[in-house]
């Protein structure tokens, strides 16, 4: 008797339990898959979503770079290689070189910290894929180019102003992550030159601007 | 078909008349072939894809045309241009002619597989017995392929889909049983003839014994299809591929249609027997329209049905071997006796049928359709939905909520 009743509960369960799984997948046809469909099919790009700090792939703007070499000597794999001579001539500090090997670069950020006017920093972008190592190496110099340096009175040039503002709150982020608005941020919500900030990219060093 | 060329012939006599039958069946076999079963077997890839990814909450194919609808082109183009691999160890002669045994065998059960009241390339008198009888060369192929590869996945694919198919021919064809006693006939056109429009007037709802048959019938037919779950021949995560392992290109790609093909050829066999085949309301006598009507139909029901083995395919995992026999020899052929034998004691005592019992097996039907209605609602508003997408931006309200 006992063979017959677990027969038939043999019969039972598997049609209830067909029924339920059935019942549970076909729920799923009433709710939206999660796929998202990067990266052509995305509602926003995903670089736009990332936060301001996000250490993605090197960039440097050459209008505000002095020149100092801080970031060569930062880099712990040594993938940046600057060439910088004094011309005789004019007196002005001309780049000759600026090379990223981003092939090498492990995106520590150590560059970008002591830059002085955070010209060299990192972009949101990540998409590094290419078909050879060689076009990894970003050369920023196509030919010499003189060094940015900091006007006493301030910077005065529209067409630097906003590069140097925005390299400011890429050095700000880094140097004063915690303390009050620091000089910099205050003064570069307006955009007339104040003898605060653009003394300050040539002078502060992240030591020392909190002080 | 027979009246419809006639329609066509007039009064055409003698030799003229069977050339002109001959080429009629000729021309609309080759228009069912070419024009919808091949392309149908390469749809139903795309859909079910697209099916089996909507239920795990993916997207599934959807680059090529609309919606992805033209993939299955591009998969087929693909299959076409890649190489064709026989390895050295193989028997060659087997090995080349195995997909079209196969092919053959899925093809040929379109002869008596009804689209209409008129189209039908051949209502064979014997129609259901001769389905089933092609339908089994399959595994003549299957097993030439996994014999012939010359390779162990192979070969236990091969064995398995043997055993497989040649055991659930039994309750298969015991669960055809019950609709034929009803109909009195083994003809498809006559089967469907013998049911009404109304769902009530189906073999399905004739009594518990015929809805018993319905079940049986369709599972056994879906053991038969090697469909999931009972892909034992082709398990993938077992046999690599099973019988199809060492095929490439062209061959693999005649394989894989014969077996989504043949979800069709189950949809319209369970159709034909118990779902009341193209059976729609006499509401016009134009035969064009009424044509065009019961296709619409017939084509609907049998749709239904594939789209339910490709929801079954997403939800059931794959049983084992010894789950198999055991289900097949302890399960559904006692099940498919009492179906057959209940049916045919009912038509002694009621020779008239029970409109009560009808309307009663109608209603445990629409029963069990409604508890399934609450039972999707009930996992709907437990599931919470997470929306992952929301979480890139980095806000943290997906989570909590």
């Amino acid at each position: 008797m006992s063979a017959v009743t677990s027969w038939l509960q043999n019969v039972t369960a598997s049609c209830s339990t067909v029924f339920e799984g059935l019942s549970i997948t076909f729920s799923h046809f009433f709710r939206k898959p999660y796929t998202v469909e990067y990266p052509d099919r995305m509602e926003t790009r995903v670089q736009d979503t990332l936060p301001f700090r996000y250490r993605g792939m090197l960039e440097v703007d050459l209008e505000i770079c002095t020149g100092c070499l801080a970031c060569e000597r930062a880099c712990p794999i040594e993938c940046i290689v600057i060439d910088a001579i004094k011309d005789k001539a004019t007196g002005q500090l001309m780049i000759n070189r600026f090379d990223i090997d981003l092939a090498k670069c492990m995106y520590c950020g150590l560059c970008s910290e002591p830059c002085p006017t955070g010209s060299i920093h990192h972009t949101r972008e990540f998409e590094g894929s290419d078909y050879s190592l060689e076009s990894m190496m970003r050369r920023y110099i196509k030919f010499p180019v003189a060094a940015y340096k900091p006007k006493k009175t301030g910077e005065d040039d529209p067409e630097i102003i906003p590069v140097l503002e925005r390299g400011m709150r890429f050095l700000d982020e880094f140097a004063q992550p915690a303390a009050k608005p620091a000089s910099g941020t205050t003064s570069s919500s307006g955009t007339t030159s104040s003898p605060g900030t653009t003394s300050s990219p040539g002078t502060t060093d992240p030591g020392s601007g909190t002080g | 078909m027979q009246a419809f060329l006639d329609t066509l012939l007039g009064d055409a006599v003698g030799l003229e008349r069977q050339l002109g039958y001959l080429a009629g069946m000729v021309v609309f076999g080759a228009v069912v072939v070419f024009g919808f079963v091949l392309p149908f077997a390469g749809i139903v890839t795309w859909a079910e894809r697209r099916i089996w990814a909507r239920i795990q909450s993916r997207v599934g194919p959807n680059r090529v045309g609309p919606f992805g609808f033209l993939q299955w082109l591009a998969d087929g183009v693909k299959n076409i241009l890649k190489e064709d691999i026989i390895p050295t160890v193989a028997d060659r002669p087997l090995f080349r002619f195995a997909p079209y045994v196969v092919m053959v065998g899925f093809i040929a059960a379109f002869v008596c597989i009804p689209f209409s009241g008129d189209l039908i390339i051949a209502d064979l008198n014997i129609g259901i017995l001769y389905v089933t009888a092609v339908t089994s060369v399959v595994v003549v192929g299957i097993l030439m392929a996994g014999w012939s590869s010359n390779n162990r996945w192979s070969l236990l694919g091969g064995i398995r889909a043997a055993t497989q198919i040649i055991s659930y021919e039994i309750p298969a064809s015991l669960a055809i049983f019950p609709a034929v006693l009803l109909s009195g006939t083994l003809s498809m056109q006559g089967i469907i003839g013998e049911q009404g429009a109304a769902p009530w007037q189906w073999h399905m709802f004739h009594s518990p014994f015929t809805l018993l048959g319905f079940g049986l019938f369709f599972t056994a037919a879906l053991a038969e299809g090697n469909r999931t779950p009972f892909d034992l021949p082709e398990a993938e995560s077992e046999l690599v591929a099973g019988f199809a392992t060492e095929y490439s290109g062209m061959r693999s790609t005649l394989f894989f249609m014969a077996e989504w093909g043949n979800l069709y050829v189950i949809g319209a066999l369970v159709t034909t027997l118990y779902l009341g085949g193209w059976q729609v309301p006499q509401f016009t006598y134009n035969p064009v329209l009424m044509n065009l009507a019961q296709m619409g139909v017939f084509l609907g029901k049998s749709l239904a049905c594939v789209f339910f083995m490709i929801w079954l395919r997403a939800t059931l995992p794959r049983v084992r071997v010894d789950q198999l026999m055991a289900l097949c020899w302890k399960y559904m052929v006692p099940l498919a006796m009492l179906s057959v034998f209940g049916t045919a004691t009912l038509m002694v005592a009621l020779p008239n049928g029970s409109h009560t019992l009808r309307m009663a097996t109608f209603a445990v039907v629409v029963g069990v359709v409604i508890r399934f209605a609450f039972k999707v609602r009930f996992h709907l508003k437990r599931s919470r939905a997470l929306d992952y997408s929301s979480l890139s931006t980095g806000a943290s309200q997906g989570l909590s909520s």
